[in-house]
C-alpha cells in the first residue's frame, strides 16, 4: 500500500527525491507516513539531510520528484504563495537556536504567526491572540518573560517561547528541529515534559527531530532518516 | 501591513546608530535642498514685496540694477542725482498719475535718511499688506518733522517728540561734523512692514535742504573740507557709475583714513549730492495712469535728450538679478542633488551589510509564515521610514533653521526670508528623494529575498 494511499495521514511521503540546485542528491525517500496524533522522532546523524527533509515538509523547499503530502495537502500542486499561507496557518515550527526575532518581546514574538497571517488568525475563533498568548505561555512557563525583550532571555527560556510560538493557535503539525541541542540536560528534559504536554493539550502531530537517539524513548515512534533515505546509503556504499 | 510596519519601525530602533546617522545624512541633504530654495524664494519673494505699485523708479543715467537696489532697497548707491528742475518737469507728464521723489545720503546712526514727500506715505505699497500704516503720529510736513521706520524706533529707543540729529555723508560715520544746527522732531512712527523701509527715516526735502544749509554754515561754509562721496569705503556698491552733474570739487580721494576696513554692517550714504546742488534728487518713483503707458514712457524717459535719466520697470529689472543670480542657484541646487545622492548611497551600505547579520531573523520570519514578498516589504519599509524621517527632519531643520536665522539675516541684509511652508517644488523634491529611498531599499530587499529563497529555514551562515 502506497503512502499516498493512506487518507487521513499527517504526512505521506511518496517517490520523494530532492537536491539542492544541481548538486549531490540529498533525499531519496521511497515512502514515509506520520499518522495524525502521533508523536514522531526522526533520528539521523548531522548532515544526514533532517532539516533538508522539514524544509519540503514546511513548504520552503520545493521537491525534485515525487510527491509530498501533508495535512493531506500535495505540497508540490501548490504555489509558493500557497505553500506560505499553509505552513503560517497549519504548522508551527521550532529551531535548534536563534528562534527569535531579536528586536521584538516574548509576547510579540509568539504573536508573530497570528498577526502575519490571518489564517492562523482565525484558528483562535473568538479567542483574543492575547488570551491565547496568556494561555500557551502559562503552559510553557514563561508568564513572567513576556514582556522581556528576546535578546534579554536565556537559550533555555528562548526555546520555550519559541515552543509557545509553535503552539499558538494550535496547528495540527508541530515540527521541532533539534530544539534541545543547545540546553543542558536538565533545561531539555523539562523543555521535552511541557513540549510533550502542550503537543497532546492541543491534539497535534509532533515531529521532532535530533541527532541525539537517547531521546528516543520519549516518543511514540521512532524512525531514523538515514535507514528511509537511500541517497545515504547510496553515499555510505 | 501594520504588522510589517511594525517590524520594520522595531527594526530600524534595534539599530539605533546606523539609524540615526543614516536620517540624519538624509536630513542634512534636504536641507541644503530646501535651504536654497526657500533663500531662494524667500529673497524673491521680500524683494518683490518691498516695492509693490510702483511703476518706474527713474535716476541719473546708469545701471539699472544699481538704480533699484540703491533707490528702493538701500543697497549701494543710487546712480547719481537729478536736479529737482527735471523731476518737476516729469511730474506734468500726462501719462504720469503720481510721483514720490527720493533725496538719499544722510544717514542717522547707522540708519538711511530719505528726503521725500507725504506722497510716499500714500503711494508706497509692499506685500498684499499695502500701504504703509503708522504706529503712532502722522506723516512728515515741516522740515523739522521726521517719520521713523518701525526698527529704526526700536533700535534706538525713539519716541513720539523725541529729537534727532542727523548727520551728512561719511561725517557720520566718522563722528564729524553733523548737523547740529537743524535737530528733528519725531512726529510718526511707522508700523513694522519688514521690508527696507523699517530701518529708513523719513524727512521733507526742505528738511533735507535746511539740514544742509546749516551744517554748511557750521562748518564755516568750506565745501572742500567736507569729504564727499567715498566709494572705496562702499560694500557692494558699484562705484563706478558716478555720472552726470558731479562737480570737479568733489574730492573723491578724500576718504576718511578713520574708516578703512572697518566696513560696519550700517547703512553707509553713499554720495554727497547736496554738497554742491542744494536741489537735486536721488531718484524718484512713478505711477502710471495706465499700465500700457509704462513702457512708453520707459522709454520716453531713456531717451530725455535735456537730461540722461534711466528709467527701470522693477519687476523687469529683479527678473535680470533673479536670472543672475540663477547660475549661482543651479550650482546649489546640483550640490543638493548630490548630497542626496550620498545620503541614499549611505543607506544602502548600512542596510546592505545588515543583511548578513539578518538572515537567521530572515529565516525566522519565513518560518511563521512570512511571505517572500513580505521580507522585501520589509526592507522596503525600512529604507522607506528612515527616508521619510530624514525628510521630516529636514523640512523642519530648514523651517526651524530659517525661524532662527531669519532676524540675523534682516539685520545683515535687510532682507526679510519669511519662514514657508514647503511650496510645490519642494514638496516634488521631497517626493521624489522618498521614491528614491524606496527604490533604494528594493536593492538589499532582493538579496533578501533572494538570500530567504535559498536558505529556507537554514541559513548557512
Ligand atoms: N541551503 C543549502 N544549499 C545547499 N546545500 C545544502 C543546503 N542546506 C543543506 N545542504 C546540504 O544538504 C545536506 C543535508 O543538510 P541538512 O538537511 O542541514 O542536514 P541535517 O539537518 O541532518 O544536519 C548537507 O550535505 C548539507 O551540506
Ligand atoms: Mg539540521
Amino acid at each position: 500500500m502506497t503512502a499516498a494511499g493512506r487518507p487521513g495521514a499527517a504526512i505521506a511521503i511518496d517517490g520523494l527525491q530532492f537536491s539542492y540546485g544541481s548538486g549531490p542528491r540529498v533525499l531519496d525517500i521511497p515512502s514515509l507516513v506520520i499518522d495524525r496524533g502521533s508523536r514522531v522522532f526522526l533520528h539521523g546523524p548531522s548532515g544526514c539531510g533532517k532539516t533538508t527533509l522539514l524544509g519540503l515538509l514546511a513548504g520552503v523547499l520545493h521537491a525534485t520528484n515525487g510527491s509530498v503530502r501533508v495535512l493531506d495537502r500535495d505540497m508540490n500542486a501548490m504555489s509558493g504563495g500557497q505553500r506560505d499561507a499553509f505552513r503560517a496557518e497549519h504548522i508551527g515550527y521550532v529551531f535548534q537556536q536563534f528562534n527569535l526575532i531579536p528586536y521584538l518581546s516574548a509576547y510579540d514574538n509568539i504573536a508573530l504567526p497570528c498577526r502575519l497571517d490571518a489564517g492562523r488568525r482565525a484558528r483562535l475563533g473568538a479567542v483574543s491572540i492575547d488570551a491565547a498568548i496568556r494561555d500557551v505561555a502559562a503552559q510553557l512557563d514563561i508568564t513572567a518573560l513576556l514582556h522581556h525583550s528576546a535578546t534579554a532571555l536565556s537559550v533555555g527560556q528562548q526555546q520555550r517561547v519559541a515552543a509557545a510560538r509553535a503552539l499558538l493557535a494550535s496547528p495540527e503539525l508541530v515540527i521541532c528541529d533539534e530544539p534541545t541541542s543547545s540546553l543542558d540536560t536538565d533545561r531539555r528534559d523539562a523543555f521535552l515534559a511541557l513540549l510533550a504536554r502542550s503537543v497532546a493539550q492541543a491534539n497535534a502531530t509532533l515531529l521532532f527531530v535530533s541527532h541525539d537517539k537517547s531521546l528516543g524513548a520519549r516518543f511514540d515512534v521512532q524512525l531514523s532518516l538515514p535507514s528511509l533515505n537511500r541517497a545515504t546509503r547510496l553515499d555510505a556504499a | 501591513m501594520n504588522v510589517l510596519l511594525a517590524l520594520a519601525w522595531r527594526s530600524l530602533r534595534n539599530r539605533p546608530v546606523t539609524s540615526l546617522l543614516t536620517v540624519a545624512a538624509v536630513a542634512l541633504s534636504i536641507t541644503l535642498l530646501l535651504g536654497v530654495e526657500q533663500a531662494r524664494r524667500g529673497m524673491r519673494e521680500s524683494f518683490t514685496g518691498t516695492i509693490k505699485g510702483t511703476d518706474l523708479v527713474v535716476g541719473a543715467r546708469g545701471g539699472t540694477l544699481q538704480l533699484l537696489l540703491g533707490a528702493v532697497f538701500g543697497i549701494g548707491a543710487p546712480t547719481g542725482s537729478v536736479p529737482y528742475e527735471v523731476y518737476e518737469t516729469w511730474t506734468k507728464h500726462p501719462a504720469i498719475k503720481w510721483t514720490v521723489p527720493l533725496a538719499i545720503g544722510d544717514s542717522y546712526r547707522g540708519f538711511r535718511v530719505l528726503g521725500t514727500t507725504p506722497a510716499l506715505f500714500r503711494h508706497w505699497r509692499y506685500r498684499s499688506a499695502g500701504t504703509l500704516s503708522f504706529a503712532a503720529g502722522h506723516v512728515i510736513a515741516t522740515p523739522r518733522d521726521v517719520v521713523l521706520g518701525s526698527e529704526v524706533a526700536a533700535t534706538l529707543g525713539l519716541r513720539m517728540g523725541d529729537t534727532v540729529t542727523v548727520g551728512h555723508g561719511l561725517n557720520a560715520v566718522a563722528g564729524l561734523g553733523d548737523h547740529e544746527a537743524h535737530p528733528f522732531t519725531v512726529v510718526g512712527i511707522l508700523q513694522q512692514t519688514s521690508t527696507p523701509l523699517d530701518r529708513a527715516l523719513f524727512v521733507t526735502l526742505d528738511g533735507i535742504e535746511a539740514m544742509h544749509e546749516a551744517g554748511a554754515a557750521a562748518d564755516g561754509g568750506m565745501p572742500g573740507a567736507m569729504p564727499g562721496a567715498a566709494p572705496a569705503a562702499m560694500p557692494g556698491a558699484a562705484p563706478t557709475v558716478m555720472p552726470g552733474p558731479a562737480p570737479p570739487s568733489m574730492p573723491v580721494a578724500a576718504a576718511p583714513a578713520a574708516t578703512p576696513g572697518a566696513a560696519p554692517p550700517e547703512y553707509i550714504p553713499p554720495t554727497n549730492i547736496f554738497q554742491d546742488q542744494p536741489r537735486a534728487l536721488s531718484a524718484f518713483l512713478v505711477g502710471t495712469r495706465t499700465r500700457y503707458e509704462t513702457l512708453r514712457l520707459q522709454r520716453e524717459i531713456n531717451q530725455y535728450k535735456a537730461e540722461p535719466l534711466t528709467a527701470v520697470i522693477p519687476g523687469v529689472t529683479l527678473g535680470e538679478l533673479w536670472r543672475t543670480l540663477g547660475t549661482v542657484e543651479g550650482g546649489l541646487r546640483l550640490v543638493g542633488a548630490l548630497t542626496i545622492i550620498v545620503g541614499l548611497i549611505g543607506m544602502l551600505v548600512a542596510l546592505y551589510s545588515s543583511l548578513e547579520a539578518r538572515r537567521r531573523e530572515m529565516a525566522v520570519l519565513r518560518a511563521v509564515g512570512a511571505r517572500p514578498s513580505m521580507i522585501v516589504s520589509l526592507l522596503v519599509l525600512e529604507s522607506g521610514m528612515l527616508t521619510l524621517l530624514g525628510c521630516a527632519l529636514g523640512v523642519a531643520l530648514t523651517m526651524g533653521g530659517f525661524a532662527l536665522a531669519q532676524g540675523t539675516i534682516e539685520a545683515r541684509t535687510g532682507v526679510h526670508i519669511a519662514v514657508q511652508v514647503p511650496g510645490a517644488l519642494e514638496w516634488t523634491y521631497i517626493g521624489i528623494v522618498l521614491a528614491a529611498g524606496v527604490l533604494v531599499g528594493l536593492v538589499p530587499a532582493w538579496r533578501a529575498y533572494r538570500s530567504s529563497l535559498a536558505d529556507g529555514l537554514s541559513p548557512r551562515l
